[in-house]
């Protein structure tokens, strides 16, 4: 670059100085954590964090590790944030703990929009549509029946002090299916796309062979420094993915990275400022031992606990060792020990029978001993079940828990869903009821999908809190941290934000007899043929007398009788 | 001595016209196609599990047009259903063609632009006719002109002039060639073949009118087409016959191969097929023996030599990006608070846009005022007000 700069001014030295290009970072991580039933957690994160400016009249054209339809799509639809994700299965939080990015059933999107922004409908509609073209994904199907505007929950995860929910979108499809062509954009836009770096473990045929499968992608606007006086995009990646130890493990409590992936690392992406793997080892050495040994130890605080992890620097060239490849293998040693019990956890379920009425149950449990605190508790549910709010009760222990905030919108038909959001206290080593009863509406029969019979989904419940947490949380943002535990911006010390997402409903509507309309045509023209044809025939038929024809002796007999000249018989 | 010289000058000029006639010659040899860009248009339209062979289908041809070197942006794919992420799939993220799972036809680098509800007739029509909503994204549309050349393949459950999608409406002859028509009078193509591996599948071009068009079939009129051989791992067959036999033939094609049409339309004859495949190139403009098979499922790119030159001397001159000096004293961003509790609890409640009253509550205050304005008359107005 210098040596241009150098030719250029040798030869004209009218020509300006090639301007230094906005700062760029990438770095990518993997973080390996066993699960006590014997499952393995990985999760990858890859963050791009670009000093740019998006939103300012001059447009963007040099990309570099950024990916261009992204930056594109942030400018022309001045995005401020976007968060969207693909999963396939649902995070069972009481055997696997709390995911380091958590994400429900299906395909979630959620926008904050800037505030220049004149319709925010219309941009939401071809923000999403766009979207459904880069990622593969059938994300034309959001539209006013399925999206909400949230007024507390989903604050934006960047930085900002206006916070005008009139900007904010959130969408689910909890029917999207998650398979190798929603991963293959994905991967694209990486820097180092699938041929270096963690990335090349990404290989489609282990990673939908698990029981959770998560892709996201994160944009937000961050903080560069401790002041917070410049901002930068960030753009985060990430991949959450648990593997069954008997679906993918052979029943054999010994994982490794080929075993995992079938893949093995060679090399670190060399577009990455860093690049690292991290396990976590706090109940190491009771419980497993993990090979190659490395001498590199981390603390975070992360998920209100504070973890140890051997970490694994791929950007030093003997971590791979003589063999230039590194395949990392935990084994278990003992089955023993108690896993730390997530303080929050929710289920939903439909109870009633037939299909008229029916009932949405939504259990929250707060398992700490002695502190509650508040949640907020985000319900969508389609205009085609009609909510009777009259019947909304929260029951905690028994006792009526009257919510302190209660923010409802109700359905219209064929127009936009219903959307409930309370805030709720959690008592203390409890559960908190909240039961709703519905009816079910009978939809015109274009609206019925191909496959009526296997259902309609209704979305996760989404409950966001803050939890409070054993250790003392790291409130500075801006200090060196790995990416996983610097996803949610903590304010203070005492708790940690965590976001917890139900089950999908599957409910099944009176669906009728789509061969009725045959049925019925068939039945009328056959009438109809009937009763006009025999009515016409009669009407307009007129009768004739006509001779029978002779048979053939006849005929003969009067052949000759006519050679005779005598009269015919 | 002048005869030598004129002699040489003749016999130069008569070399340098040869010589121009035959590169001519071999450069209109190079151009004979017509067209300079390939299109493909590849339709899976079942549902369902047990129609696992249908996805396998598109699937293969999708496999073997990217191999011959259309891209994805050149392909609009289109599977009504998923079939490698099943949760029946025994060997999910795969689709195989062949049994003992020989060959995996959904590979790790697949880009479907219509699935699951999106494949529609609504939507296949919209594709072709090109008449798609404004904010569609360019990966979902048919973006052809009139030198395209377009592959169009559709497989599912058909029967004597419709072919049904998604189990739950159809598409007639009549309309696809209507269709056709529509994209032959907004120029949309140049050559277009259509392969079609259903049941009575030669109905489906029975009906068709526009020139240029050479299509395919797998089974005549009141003929099923069958499908090759189950697997006894997945439990469902896995291709059907005419497009197992169509992806033997194609995996020997390479992009610089010289096989043309008629080498197709013997594919999968009557004794591996038990079907009888059907052709129709009456429409066709050119002999089939003159058409390549890369003319419709491999892309080359054709170049045209121009003898302008472009002027590049003039140095590009970098715009200067003007740093933001200007805010000496920038504003101190923070995070936002993710759950304000107090403030939550506080929030007055959004001012609701005023709309004017329905009809319905106009209706119900004229139909008062009316009862009130006939009951008391308008004289005595004044003495109520």
């Amino acid at each position: 670059m210098s040596k241009y700069a150098a030719a250029q001014k040798q030869a004209e030295p009218a020509v300006l100085q090639p301007t230094p290009q906005p700062k760029d970072d990438f770095q990518e991580e993997l973080v390996v954590r066993p699960l006590h039933s014997g499952d393995i957690y990985a999760s990858f994160q890859f963050r791009t964090l670009w000093e740019t400016d998006f939103m300012r009249g001059n447009k963007v054209s040099h990309y570099r590790l950024f990916p261009k339809s992204l930056g594109q799509v942030i400018s022309k639809f001045s995005v401020r944030e976007l968060h969207i994700s693909f999963t396939q299965g649902y995070w069972r939080t009481m055997q696997w703990g709390q995911p380091y990015l958590p994400s429900p059933p299906g395909a979630e999107l959620w926008v904050w929009f800037q505030d220049s922004v004149t319709d925010v409908d219309a941009t939401w509609k071809e923000l999403t549509n766009v979207l459904s073209g880069i990622f593969c994904a059938s994300l034309n199907f959001i539209d006013s029946t399925n999206t909400v505007q949230p007024s507390a929950s989903f604050k934006p995860l960047g930085i900002g002090n206006v916070t005008d929910h009139r900007f904010l979108r959130y969408a689910t499809l909890p029917r999207e299916i998650v398979c190798t062509e929603n991963l293959t954009p994905w991967k694209k836009l990486l820097p180092c796309g699938s041929k270096a770096g963690l990335a090349v473990l990404l290989k489609s045929e282990k990673l939908f062979h698990s029981s959770f499968h998560s892709q996201a992608v994160h944009i937000r606007p961050v903080c560069q420094d401790w002041q917070c006086k410049t901002t930068s995009w960030e753009l985060r990646q990430t991949l959450n993915v648990v593997f069954d130890l008997h679906n993918s493990g052979q029943g054999k409590r010994e994982w490794s990275l080929f075993k995992m992936f079938s893949r093995t690392l060679t090399e670190a992406c060399p577009l990455a400022s860093s690049s690292k793997i991290y396990i976590d080892i706090t109940d190491n050495p009771e419980q497993f031992e993990l090979s190659p040994a490395t001498s590199l130890l981390s603390q975070a605080m992360v998920l209100g606990d504070r973890r140890t992890f051997s970490v694994y620097d791929l950007t030093q060239q003997d971590t791979f060792g003589s063999v230039r490849s590194l395949n990392l293998l935990i084994r278990w040693k003992s089955t023993e020990g108690d896993m730390l019990r997530p303080l929050l956890h929710a289920e939903r379920y439909v109870a009633g029978y037939g299909l008229q009425t029916g009932e949405i149950h939504t259990l929250m449990y707060n398992h700490h001993p002695y502190r509650s605190f508040p949640v907020l508790l985000l319900d969508s549910v389609p205009w085609y079940l009609r909510l009777y709010i009259h019947t909304l009760t929260v029951t905690s222990k028994g006792k009526d828990n009257k919510p302190s905030y209660i923010h409802y919108q109700p359905s219209k038909d064929r127009v936009r869903p219903h959307l409930l959001e309370m805030l709720v206290q959690l008592p203390p080593n409890s559960v908190t009821e909240v039961t709703v009863q519905f009816e079910r509406a009978l939809l015109k029969w274009t609206e019925y999908t191909p496959d009526p019979n296997h259902g309609f989904y209704v979305g996760s419940s989404v409950i966001s809190s803050l939890v409070p947490s054993t250790v003392a949380m790291d409130t500075n943002s801006t200090r060196e941290r790995p990416l996983f535990s610097s996803f949610f911006p903590c304010k203070e010390e005492s708790s940690y934000f965590v976001r917890v997402y139900t089950e999908p409903l599957l409910v099944n509507l009176p669906t009728p007899d789509f061969s009725m309309p045959y049925n019925v045509i068939c039945l009328t023209c056959t009438v109809v043929a009937v009763g006009y044809g025999s009515l016409y025939n009669l009407l307009t038929r007129s009768f004739q007398i006509e001779e029978p024809s002779p048979g053939l002796a006849k005929r003969i007999a009067n052949v000759i009788r006519k050679m005779r000249g005598v009269p015919p018989l | 001595f002048t005869l030598s010289i004129y002699l040489s000058i003749y016999l130069s000029i008569y070399l340098s016209i040869y010589l121009s006639v035959c590169l001519s010659d071999s450069a209109g040899q190079f151009f004979s196609s017509g067209h300079t860009n390939n299109w493909a248009v590849l339709v899976c339209t079942s549902r369902f599990w047990f129609n696992y062979r249908h996805v396998a289908n598109t699937l293969s041809v999708y496999r073997s047009v990217k191999r011959l070197g259309i891209p994805d942006s050149h392909i609009v794919l289109m599977l009504a259903d998923d079939m490698a992420c099943n949760h029946r799939n025994p060997k999910p993220a795969t689709v195989f063609s062949h049994k003992n799972m020989e060959l995996n036809v959904y590979g790790d680098d697949v880009e479907v632009d219509y699935r699951g509800y999106e494949v529609t007739v609504e939507n296949f029509l919209r594709v072709l006719t090109g008449r798609l909503p404004p904010s569609t994204p360019r990966s979902k549309r048919l973006l052809s002109d009139d030198r395209s050349n377009i592959l169009i393949y559709l497989t599912g459950h058909g029967g004597n002039g419709f072919l049904k999608f998604q189990d739950s409406e159809e598409i007639s002859n009549v309309e696809l060639a209507d269709a056709f028509e529509q994209m032959w009078q907004k120029r949309r193509y140049n050559e277009l073949l259509f392969i079609i591996d259903t049941c009575q599948g030669a109905s489906m071009y029975e009906r068709f009118y526009s020139p240029n068009l050479m299509a395919l079939a797998s089974s005549q009129v009141g003929e099923d087409s069958l499908s090759h051989q189950p697997d006894l791992a997945i439990g469902v067959h896995l291709m059907d016959r005419y497009t197992f036999y169509l992806l033997e033939f194609l995996e020997d094609i390479h992009p610089a191969s010289k096989a043309n049409m008629n080498d197709l339309f013997k594919v999968c004859p009557k004794s591996q097929c038990v079907s009888t495949p059907g052709h129709r190139t009456d429409l066709f403009l050119r002999d089939p023996g003159s058409v390549l098979i890369t003319d419709f499922f491999g892309s080359v790119r054709k170049v045209e030599i121009t003898t302008e030159a472009i002027d590049l001397t003039d140095p590009i001159k970098e715009v200067e990006e003007r740093p933001a000096n200007g805010d000496v004293h920038k504003e101190m961003h923070s995070y936002v608070d993710q759950l304000p509790v107090s403030e939550i609890i506080h929030q007055k409640p959004k001012q609701k846009d005023w709309h004017p009253p329905d009809g319905f509550i106009l209706g119900l205050w004229t139909l008062i005022l009316l009862v009130f304005f006939q009951t008391y008359g308008v004289k005595h107005l004044r003495h109520i007000f």
